[in-house]
């Protein structure tokens, strides 16, 4: 596409400067940005709060949620401009700002991007806006022409009189439309008659990406700005006891030491300069209880979670599991582990924040505008309406900058220690990969029964691990959130909700608080219960002698939906069809977050322990597929992040804190090391699910198990260096 | 005072010779796309041109570029043109987040300058930046994409 888009980076800078240029004269709470109706006041007309219509028929949509590369900045507004029947071509998409929010009651709801949630949990009110501002649209031109607006239609950006073939453009009629009732009801095109939704529409940001002109929360400039470089305590839950700036004080640049509770702040006038002198701050922890927690104890608190008697939730329970397994014909049991993980954002996080007169303006990198509007209030002590999140592009994002706002808090806690003097705080890479809230490390011990034709009759899972919603989010793990009172559903994810026709099953969890911070990483529970479940179910398939795809096929024949994406993955990588000497399969097959995933993985083990992975073929059902080639792009990068997790991801603890610092000591997959990815997009429609986490999901499973067809080596605990295994 | 010559502008800036390249393209001269992600080389997401080769900015003293041409993506497209890798990273929607990319273009760009014709292997040799979104694959084709058309038009 040569498009408005590859020339349209002039006005974006020009945008983003004025923006800058607001906050120099004072608070701007309020203002729009990007501002669309900033540029011409009075000249664009608001429709409803998602569509705004300029006379020169340029469509403003606007966007609630974060754009951190899962592309929904540009498919989320597709829904909107399907049923709407205007030019995608005139469309220029414009964030919906927080503060508005609180201001308009919640006018563009949910602005979170998690869960794999923007597109299924958003779609109905999103298409809705769009079908409520076209027959607005419609209703002013045909009471313009005095027809009923029955005899007339809108597509492209024009309503058309059919009898009389009289056209008028959407910004001609806008500011009538404006004016009237919307319509209570209104009905959404059938699926079959979408223009938009399934094409592989262009991502709008891009452009401005390849040329260095998009902004990131890191490249936030301000006048008088200044810039700051924080030390955390290195032991989780430790506070500051004592600090010594004296070696900085009068040191170039240096503007002031702010020690806080937990952390202490060095403000400069650059931030390099910030950041070397925080090294030359003498800082006393208190590291409180936590200061001998090391892996190894940690290991033994998770396994005490296994043997415990009380304390234990039971997720599911189907049939009389301890029975059917008593009398089985043959038992099979085993331990699985997966470790903490890091989120590692190529933007390490940071909050640029200023507060005045009882105001906050902040600009951060944030996977939930609300939140960081919230945090940054309570921080300040003003109420929700005096701020404003000003909203920037992500670097990365992957669940990091969700749930936990600790860089608000932080950015908001220092801006006020300057108060009136906008700073923009950013942490180090090593401040990032220790004070990260870890993908939980997760135990998970399974037991399965089988008869004498091998079919699987008792499957029992227990998941002791620490829970991120009530550690982190604080919610209560209570019915009807939680699957059981106790249970925490991401903990459990993958196993409590197996499909597999098995009639005796019990599924426990065991709670386990440890000091380690503990969040949302892509995927959650479905980037490790997976690797459980379908490694175990291949054990189980191996024991039965039977073969691992046919295996699963008999076990989801009443489960279309698992089955169709498995059988669609199994045909489009050739199972069971004749291999080159020393490559072997796996397989997998999961549902995360409403959509159904399958891997087949093709690699050969080299007495090294090099993988050399020849294939990965990744199936995804996603209902229906709003914009394909991102779908494609998404499940291309969750190979690549899962790949780096199973081989080299693993955040480990000695003395309370973690011993990994950068990317030389947390390896990230280089560009050289990825593999061939085929995906098979196989939407078969009627529901909504998401794409930015559940590609992840088969993958590890898939690939262990083809490491177990080639060398007979059961995995069971990750990451694969541990093992000896690399990527070749 | 030390002199730099930035996507073809000249500068003076008044800061320690030990200070990154990186810091004074992005807080004293507001340069901002070479961004910083690791402080010690790793990552590539500073890359930039020092006298055309690719550099990691966050690990090259400013003193080291006194006098020299430092290109940043800025000053990668000309007169309103984009340089052809631009162009094959649009073409291929290569970029998720985004945030490496102005480091991966700088050395596609460095590559490219030196090897009209790379194979998987040049490419695999000389792209060692990390992207965290995974856009692996996308940077390889639009890499082959860009050579070819900087490949001299066959009649």
């Amino acid at each position: 596409m040569k498009t408005r888009f590859a020339c349209k980076f002039e006005p974006a800078r020009r945008r983003f400067l004025k923006q800058s240029a607001a906050i120099g004269g004072g608070l701007s709470v309020g203002f729009n940005i990007p501002g669309a109706l900033a540029q011409k006041p009075g000249a664009a007309v608001e429709i409803n709060a998602w569509v705004v219509i300029r006379p020169d028929d340029a469509i403003i949509i606007r966007y609630a949620r974060s754009e951190m590369g899962q592309g929904s900045m540009t498919s989320a507004p597709m829904l909107v401009a399907e049923e709407l029947e205007c030019d995608w071509r005139r469309v220029k998409i414009e964030y919906a700002s927080a503060n508005a929010n609180v201001k308009r009651k919640r006018a563009w709801g949910d602005m979170a991007s998690v869960g794999s949630r923007t597109i299924r949990n958003s779609q109905e009110y999103l298409r809705k806006a769009g079908a409520t501002a076209r027959e607005m649209l419609i209703a002013a031109a045909a009471q313009q022409w005095g027809v009923p607006a029955s005899e007339c239609s809108a597509s492209n950006s024009f309503i058309t009189h059919g009898a009389g073939g009289r056209r008028l453009s959407f910004g001609k009629v806008a500011d009538a439309a404006a004016k009237l009732e919307p319509p209570k009801d209104v009905k959404l095109k059938d699926p079959k008659d979408w223009k938009l939704i399934g094409k592989s529409v262009k991502r709008i940001d891009i452009p401005d990406t390849v040329v260095g002109r998009q902004r990131y929360g890191i490249d936030v400039q301000l006048p008088g700005m200044l810039y700051a470089a924080i030390a955390q305590c290195p032991v989780f839950g430790g506070k500051l006891k004592s600090m010594d700036a004296s070696k900085v004080e009068g040191r170039r640049g240096i503007v002031k030491v702010v020690p806080l509770e937990t952390f202490v702040a060095v403000v400069a006038d650059n931030w390099w300069r910030a950041k070397e002198a925080l090294r030359d701050v003498h800082i006393e922890w208190d590291v409180g209880a936590n200061g001998n927690v090391s892996s190894a104890s940690l290991m033994e608190f998770y396994k005490g979670g296994l043997d415990v008697q009380s304390d234990v939730a039971t997720a599911r329970k189907d049939g009389d599991f301890d029975q059917a397994f008593g009398s089985a014909e043959r038992k099979i049991e085993a331990e699985y582990y997966t470790p903490y993980l890091a989120h590692s954002c190529l933007e390490p996080m940071g909050c640029t924040a200023i507060v005045k007169d009882g105001k906050v303006e902040l600009w951060t990198s944030t996977q939930n505008a609300e939140a960081s509007l919230a945090v940054a209030a309570a921080t300040a002590g003003v109420p929700l309406e005096n701020v404003e999140v000003h909203r920037v592009q992500l670097g990365g994002g992957f669940g990091r900058r969700g749930g936990a706002q600790d860089f608000v808090r932080q950015g908001v806690a220092i801006a006020k220690a300057m108060e009136g003097t906008p700073v923009k705080m950013l942490w180090t890479r090593e401040e990032d990969t220790q004070h990260d809230f870890y993908r939980p490390a997760s135990l998970v011990r399974m037991k399965a029964g089988l008869d004498g034709s091998g079919k699987p009759v008792a499957w029992y899972s227990r998941v002791a691990a620490t829970s991120i919603f009530e550690t982190l989010a604080r919610v209560p793990l209570k019915r009807p959130f939680a699957p059981a009172d106790g249970v925490d559903p991401q903990s459990v994810a993958s196993l409590y909700d197996l499909p597999h026709a098995i009639p005796n099953v019990k599924v426990e969890y065991a709670q386990r608080t440890a000091h380690v911070p503990v969040g949302f990483w892509r995927t959650v529970g479905h980037s490790q219960n997976p690797f459980v479940r379908e490694s175990f179910m291949d054990e189980l398939a191996n024991a039965a002698g039977k073969d691992p795809y046919e295996y699963r096929r008999a076990l989801l024949a009443n489960s279309p939906k698992d089955l169709g994406i498995l059988e669609a993955t199994a045909k489009a990588a050739g199972w069971g069809q004749p291999l080159p000497a020393g490559v072997f399969r796996g397989i997998a097959e999961t549902e995360a977050y409403g959509s159904y995933t399958s891997a087949v993985a093709e690699l050969s083990v080299d007495k090294n322990g090099e993988v050399n992975i020849r294939r990965l073929v990744l199936g995804i059902d996603p209902g229906y597929a709003v914009n394909p080639d991102n779908i494609q792009a998404q499940m291309q990068g969750s190979s690549v992040f899962m790949l780096t997790a199973m081989f080299w991801g693993e955040i480990t603890i000695k003395e309370g804190r973690v011993e990994q610092s950068n990317f030389h000591d947390y390896r990230m997959m280089r560009l050289r090391e990825m593999p061939k990815v085929e995906v098979v997009l196989a939407p078969s429609g009627g529901f909504w699910g998401g794409v930015g986490e559940p590609g992840q999901a088969s993958i590890a499973p898939a690939v262990c198990n083809a490491i177990f067809a080639a060398t007979g080596k059961r995995v069971r605990s990750l990451p694969l260096k541990n093992l000896g295994l690399t990527l070749a | 005072m030390i002199e730099l010559t930035v996507n073809g502008r000249k500068h003076n800036v008044d800061v320690e010779p030990e200070m990154p390249l990186l810091w004074v393209l992005r807080d004293v001269l507001d340069v901002k796309g070479p961004k910083f992600g690791c402080g010690i080389a790793q990552c590539g997401a500073c890359t930039v041109h020092l006298n055309g080769e690719p550099v990691r900015s966050c690990s090259v003293p400013v003193s080291a570029a006194a006098n020299h041409k430092v290109l940043t993506i800025e000053g990668l497209a000309q007169r309103g043109q984009l340089h052809p890798v631009q162009k094959a990273w649009i073409d291929h929607e290569v970029p998720q987040c985004g945030y490496c990319q102005s480091g991966q273009i700088m050395a596609a760009v460095a590559l490219l300058a030196k090897n009209r014709d790379p194979s998987d292997q040049d490419i695999d040799a000389a792209m060692t930046n990390i992207c965290r979104c995974g856009t692996y694959a996308r940077i390889r084709t639009a890499i082959h994409a860009a050579a070819k058309t900087l490949k001299p038009t066959k009649a």
